[in-house]
């Protein structure tokens, strides 16, 4: 188990660490052609091949790489911060604020997440640069992700609301915003963890979804789900097989992060 | 009770779409009011047509009283009314759907159930090794793999959706496995068929019934990029194909009719889980 948890650590901190190194280990960058190579194979120059623009593969995979491990932590993290919001203070306060909360917590529960996501991303314009296209699609992920972690929190809240110590510390004195951020929130700490490091994976398979339906991140900004578009026009498994790197390496990601939270979950129980 | 909050949520999910319609930029631009064609008097016509839709709530209720008579409008990408193009493609996305979701299950509960019986680690491991597999790739992935493979859409579905299911009745039967009176029916040598019929099922039954509606929603939220990339003319396709091209009226249907179909799939499963509940107390 503990060989399990060493190796998944190692694979994502090597893959943070090549990705923060993308300018030093490709320094042309991203986005630069070589025109006279488009879809050329594996090379000492490109390690990966060229894609059909001519780009560099292996520079867009480090690149890409970069933005899916920093932003959908970052998602994470704004999804947590909506539950807590939404959930946390809703089950603090009860009654007709946490059914109204639990109401719309519902009904964003019951459309299909990718549904929703693409309807949403439909709503905002197509053709927008690259970077705001980046922030558009991850914050979309962040400020819709919060649902099914609002309700574990509202529960949580809730029955925090009714026991001992905090009836105690309303007893002697101390009420409202105060205590919510002195006394509940910090019991809430563990849940908000564990929702984070939860919505972590979720939010980068569901990015390289939107990027593989041509709802993500525009050109020429690479990310995972951009990159996995390659794989439309194969014809074989065996064609050209460098073309599955991004996938391998989402898949490792994904792995690592579901094998931590498994075993964190085995030493909890 | 249980049906007005349904309808509620399904008119507030409605109302949802259409504020998020009606805030969309381009919202209020008609391609007609380029055609030089028209006069002064038809361009003022036109414009007046379109405020009459800005506030949001009339907007609303002036779709629903048309969907109510039939008319959902039509599709500005497609050229044809929405209720055609719903009608071609539901059976389609239905049968989909129906199918991937008996075999994810099928897979789900034999998996899990051999595991349960088994109670042997290493074929635990395996189990959990193969479902967790599935839930590492990209439901697009599987879907652009399952083009070079020629495997059936119905079949991606189910592998998408099964190791949620897995998981859940993985732990489900775990417990149910470990609950005192079981291990003593064990210990006492009754049949595995007879401890899983008598006692298992009942205790697992309704918690399975509320996930049965959840995998619905899973199962809908799956079809969208396996019909998109398998080239399979559902209505996730169609979704996908309003999303590309900015059609707001057929996303704004398809939603209500997506969010009742959920909606339905889940509070059918809660009240069966209930009544299941409800005879065992």
């Amino acid at each position: 188990m503990k060989v399990l948890r060493v190796t998944a650590w190692l694979a994502l901190l090597l893959l943070v660490g090549g990705s923060m190194a993308a300018n030093w280990l490709a320094p042309a960058g991203y986005a630069r052609q070589y025109r006279g190579e488009p879809n050329a194979a594996p090379s000492h120059a490109h390690w990966l091949g060229t894609d059909e623009d001519g780009r560099d593969r292996f520079a867009r995979v480090l690149y890409g790489t970069r933005i899916s491990l920093l932003l959908a932590p970052a998602a994470a993290l704004l999804s947590t911060l909506m539950a807590a919001l939404v959930g946390g203070v809703s089950g603090y306060l009860g009654g007709a604020w946490a059914r109204v909360a639990m109401a719309v917590t519902d009904l964003f529960l019951s459309l299909p997440w990718l549904f929703l996501l693409i309807t949403v991303r439909a709503l905002m314009p197509l053709n927008v640069s690259p970077l705001f296209s980046v922030m558009v699609t991850f914050l979309m992920l962040g400020l819709l992700g919060w649902t099914s972690a609002a309700r574990v929190l509202c529960a949580s809240a809730g029955s925090l609301r009714n026991s001992d110590f905090i009836r105690q510390a309303r007893a002697s004195g101390i009420c409202g915003a105060r205590l919510f951020w002195m006394h509940v929130m910090p019991n809430l700490k563990p849940v908000l963890y564990a929702q984070f490091w939860i919505s972590v994976p979720v939010f980068i398979l569901s990015e390289a979804n939107l990027g593989i339906l041509g709802l993500g991140v525009a050109e020429p900004m690479p990310s995972w789900g951009s990159l996995l578009r390659e794989l439309e026009g194969l014809i074989s498994v065996g064609e050209e097989p460098w073309k599955f790197v991004p996938l391998i390496l989402l898949v490792l990601v994904v792995t690592s992060f579901e094998m931590l939270l498994s075993m964190e979950k085995g030493m909890a129980a | 009770m249980h049906g007005l909050a349904l309808v509620a949520t399904v008119l507030l999910g409605g109302l949802l779409a259409a504020v998020l319609v009606r805030l969309a930029p381009g919202f209020d631009v008609d391609e007609q009011q380029l055609d030089s064609h028209l006069n002064a008097e038809s361009l003022a016509a036109l414009r007046a047509a379109r405020m009459q839709q800005n506030d949001v709530f009339s907007f609303y209720i002036h779709s629903l009283r048309q969907a109510l008579h039939g008319d959902m409008g039509t599709s500005l990408s497609l050229g044809q009314p929405v209720s055609v193009l719903l009608r071609q493609r539901v059976p389609l996305t239905l049968r989909l759907i129906g199918v991937g979701l008996l075999l994810s299950w099928s897979m789900a509960l034999a998996l899990a159930l051999s595991a349960a019986w088994m109670r042997a680690s290493a074929y635990d491991a395996l189990t959990a090794t193969i479902s967790g597999m599935f839930l590492c790739f990209p439901a697009a992935v599987l879907a652009l793999l399952s083009v070079l493979w020629n495997v059936p859409g119905s079949i991606v579905i189910a592998l998408i959706v099964f190791p949620q299911i897995y998981r859940y009745a993985r732990n489900l039967l775990a417990k149910a496995y470990a609950l005192p009176h079981i291990v003593t029916a064990r210990a006492k040598g009754l049949s595995q068929l007879r401890i899983m019929t008598w006692h298992v099922v009942p205790i697992v039954a309704p918690a399975l019934l509320a996930v049965a509606g959840v995998s619905v929603s899973m199962a809908v939220g799956a079809a969208i990029p396996v019909e998109a990339l398998c080239g399979l003319a559902g209505v996730g396709q169609l979704a996908w194909q309003a999303a590309l091209a900015r059609d707001l009226p057929l996303l704004m249907n398809v939603t209500i009719l997506v969010t009742a179909a959920t909606l339905l799939a889940n509070s059918g499963a809660d009240v069966l889980s209930h009544a299941l509940r409800g005879a065992r107390a």
